[in-house]
């Protein structure tokens, strides 16, 4: 059980180079710049390419070219920066370039602060630029998480040729913990369609362009399959005492850890409770919340946005059971104890 | 001999991605300067023989289909950021010829960031900028490049200074930079612009074949269908009107002493990773720590103090000496303007269960290093809990009466043992002797594995060493 302690922002880094990841193009923003770091340290010793770029417009567009090339490419930024990628990400997610973007949020809107939140849910989970395309997210917890979904994000990117997200927080980016390093990937898929300079692939066209109505919407319903296809069957989720569960706690990346122990100290006092924690956010975890409308009373949502994520949840729930929201903004994380005041008082109300 | 004259085998005989009937003509209006130059660079490929190492990238405006015509790799890019795409294809890639075409609008205006860094990073690209004065597929919009007077769909009366400024000569501009290795402005207008244009086209184009070098050639051509002449008149105009503000000629060469830019790319195997990124791990020795195995610890700390008194560096220590314990651990600093500004903090969580949020709100220890810190976080202790501060700086007691207190002289305890940086270690010695939280040797043991600087390790012993006799000369 050997382990290292280190940062989540570092941790991504190492998982995406154990991953086969070569090349990184990112501009710094708090509280993702040690992402730039580690890559900056370790992608040329690594035998691969690190460029600070000029705007996060040139960074998520470098990825382009790149994730064009058949390389496995990543990029990093923060909530302001990710708002600038959005018109790139439409792009790679039009011509189906496989590329992973980490978001370690902070405060805003604007220029807000530093601090955590959640408030990229809707720009990320809902694809965030224009068209009708989506990304795949997933969410870690941990400092481990940060590794083994740096990795799980190539795969599942090459898997669908689709931009892939993990989605964190200045919490998760920011802080230490041990890390077990899992074995470096061996095989990449080969990728035929990718430009490589060379005769066979000289037949070959990365575009997003297509100016007949009639092909372009072929197109978009040749997306929506592939969506439905990564609905069906990449839905993750933790279930966290949930069997008997009566009210269900929902929450994501460093949330759910702080639900987790609010569940543990609510079984202490005889209270039924239980965590959901969706992992994928899309696709969101919809057959394990179907499952647990039937058997709690009620859930609450707790996110550090202003009810980014309850929406889904009431979406999906259909005003089947009560849909409760607690949520804190500016950077403030809830305390164990806020969550625990707010499960009491609305058990007293139901 | 008899030599058949066709078309460069750099373009696909049929153009069957232009989508109708006609897959033999492109697209361009009769007089546009984009069919001759693409005529040009696709002849230079053919003669180089390198199309089939060729990846050509198309721009938003009218040569966005050059991919109908190009039988290369192609890529088609986002508006204004084709230099940027060139850089991370020519990365992958170093041995490919990567060619970023652009249009005056995509490059002087939307994408004026990306090529200016292109050409400052010294990129290994062909950049053809295609300067016509005005925006042709959007519909006849001002350029960057649009003569001042000159009526477009957006200077309705003209362009102005006043509202609008100047036209941007780019070829200038690039020419400033270090890292270009040619920079040309060159027309096609008549016969004679049109065959100097191919040489500079080959020019160009063997520099980077050769020496992977940028260059950057600024075609003036026309655009008849928005400056709403016929073909002959726009070509006039072009070498009449166009050409006195853009004059022509070389900006910058340097091709000749120029020794080549460097691929940086190299094949790393998997078994080599493990040392590149450092990926060493603590282990475990479950003998060693046996007494603290079924420890109910439980500790969330609060380290506080002056930036550069080792406070994060504190916190790390005891988070890895906690790993080493096999206890959970985690370690969150307050990041940010916070921590340049003069004051810095970090919350640690060492505890036998599995930690929820990494944030220490209420410490059951609190280390304050300095006054501020004391001040601060105090009143956040939890009944019962500990505060630890460093009595040869703070100059007050704590008030708190439901607290275990314990002052002690850290930074003059390191100051005699010649380095004050050390206080930090002295009071991690302190407090697991204290606590009896870890194995003083467990700690001792690992401390080089865990410091950066390892000319230091010695002497962070001893401190450590010395917090924990001043504790154990307290219990007496």
């Amino acid at each position: 059980m050997a382990k290292q302690f280190l940062k989540g922002n570092e941790a991504v880094v190492k998982g995406a180079i154990l991953a086969g990841c070569r090349a990184y193009y990112g501009y710094p923003i708090t509280p993702a710049s040690e992402i730039a770091h580690a890559a900056a340290m370790y992608m040329p010793l690594a035998g691969g390419t690190f460029v600070q770029a000029e705007s996060e417009v040139a960074a998520i567009n470098m990825v382009y070219g790149a994730s064009s090339a058949g390389e496995r490419v990543m990029t990093a930024s923060s909530g302001p920066g990710i708002s600038l990628k959005q018109e790139g990400v439409s792009y790679c997610a039009g011509a189906e370039l496989p590329c992973v973007i980490v978001d370690v949020v902070r405060g805003g809107p604007g220029l807000g602060n530093i601090a955590p939140e959640q408030s990229d849910y809707n720009q990320v989970v809902k694809g965030g630029g224009h068209g009708n395309y989506k990304v795949l997210v997933l969410a870690p917890n941990s400092v481990q998480e940060m590794c083994d979904f740096g990795m799980l994000a190539f795969d599942l990117a090459d898997k669908y040729r689709n931009p892939v997200y993990v989605l964190s927080d200045g919490f998760i980016g920011q802080m230490m913990e041990p890390v077990e390093f899992p074995e470096p990937v061996i095989t990449i898929p080969e990728k035929a369609w990718a430009i490589k300079g060379n005769d066979e692939t000289s037949n070959n066209l990365i575009t997003s362009i297509d100016l007949d109505p009639d092909d372009l919407e072929r197109h978009n319903q040749k997306l929506q399959q592939k969506y439905a296809i990564i609905e069906e069957q990449e839905q993750r989720a933790e279930e966290y005492r949930t069997d008997d569960a009566e009210i269900v706690l929902i929450g994501y990346g460093i949330i759910s850890r702080i639900i987790q122990t609010v569940v543990d100290e609510l079984r202490e006092k005889g209270v039924k409770a239980g965590m959901l924690r969706p992992i994928t956010l899309f696709p969101f975890p919809k057959k394990a919340l179907e499952k647990l409308t039937e058997t709690t009373k009620f859930f609450l949502t707790v996110e550090m946005s202003n009810g980014q994520l309850v929406d889904d949840v009431r979406l999906l729930v259909e005003g089947r059971k009560p849909v409760h929201l607690y949520t804190r903004m500016g950077g403030n994380v809830p305390s164990t104890k806020e969550i625990h005041d707010e499960v009491m008082k609305l058990m007293r109300l139901s | 001999m008899n030599t058949i004259l066709k078309k460069s085998s750099s373009f696909f005989d049929v153009y069957e991605r232009r989508p109708g009937s006609d897959k033999l003509t492109t697209t361009y209006c009769p007089g546009c300067g984009h069919g001759v130059l693409h005529k040009l660079i696709a002849e230079a490929l053919e003669d180089f023989g390198v199309r089939d190492k060729t990846i050509f990238i198309s721009p938003v405006g009218c040569s966005v289909f050059a991919y109908y015509y190009f039988h290369t790799g192609n890529v088609q890019v986002a508006h204004g950021r084709a230099p940027a795409a060139a850089t991370g294809i020519k990365r992958a890639h170093p041995g490919s010829i990567v060619i970023s075409y652009q249009g005056d609008g995509d490059l002087a205006a939307i994408g004026t960031a990306e090529i200016i860094h292109a050409a400052n990073r010294g990129e290994g690209i062909t950049v053809f900028f295609v300067n016509n004065a005005v925006y042709g597929m959007t519909g006849g919009q001002m350029a960057p490049t649009t003569l001042i007077g000159q009526k477009t769909m957006t200077t309705p009366r003209g362009r102005t200074v006043e509202n609008e400024g100047y036209p941007i000569r780019m070829s200038e501009i690039i020419a400033t930079l270090d890292a270009p290795v040619f920079v040309e402005r060159v027309m096609i207008g008549d016969t004679k612009s049109t065959m100097h244009t191919r040489q500079t086209v080959r020019k160009a184009l063997k520099l980077q074949i050769e020496k992977n070098g940028f260059s950057f050639i600024e075609v003036l051509a026309a655009c008849p269908s928005q400056l709403k002449m016929t073909p002959s008149r726009s070509k006039l105009w072009v070498k009449e009107v166009l050409e006195k503000y853009f004059p022509l000629g070389v900006c910058k060469d340097i091709s000749i002493e120029f020794e080549g830019r460097k691929f940086a790319r190299k094949d790393v195997k998997n078994d080599e990773l493990h040392d590149i990124l450092d990926l060493e791990t603590a282990q475990v020795d479950l003998e060693k720590i046996s007494q603290f195995q079924d420890k109910p610890i439980n500790e969330e700390i609060k380290v506080a103090g002056f930036g550069g008194q080792g406070v994060l560096s504190l916190g790390t220590v005891l988070s890895e000496m906690g790993m080493r314990h096999n206890y959970e651990v985690s370690w969150l600093p307050s990041y940010g303007p916070e921590m340049r500004g003069g004051t810095a903090n970090c919350s640690v969580k060492i505890s036998k269960k599995k930690i929820g949020s990494p944030l220490v709100a209420n410490p059951t220890i609190l280390i304050a290093m300095n006054r501020p810190s004391l001040d601060k976080f105090e009143n956040d202790v939890i009944s019962g809990g500990l505060i630890i501060y460093d009595d040869s700086l703070i100059d007050r007691k704590p008030v708190r009466d439901d607290v275990d207190i314990i002052p002690i002289p850290a930074t003059k305890l390191a100051d005699e043992l010649g380095n004050t940086k050390t206080a930090n270690m002295v009071i991690v010695g302190a407090l697991i002797e204290y606590k009896d939280l870890m194995s003083q040797k467990v700690v001792l043991e690992s401390l080089g594995d865990v410091l950066k600087r390892k000319n230091l390790v010695e002497l962070n012993q001893k401190a450590i060493l010395r917090g924990a006799e001043f504790i154990k000369n307290l219990k007496k």
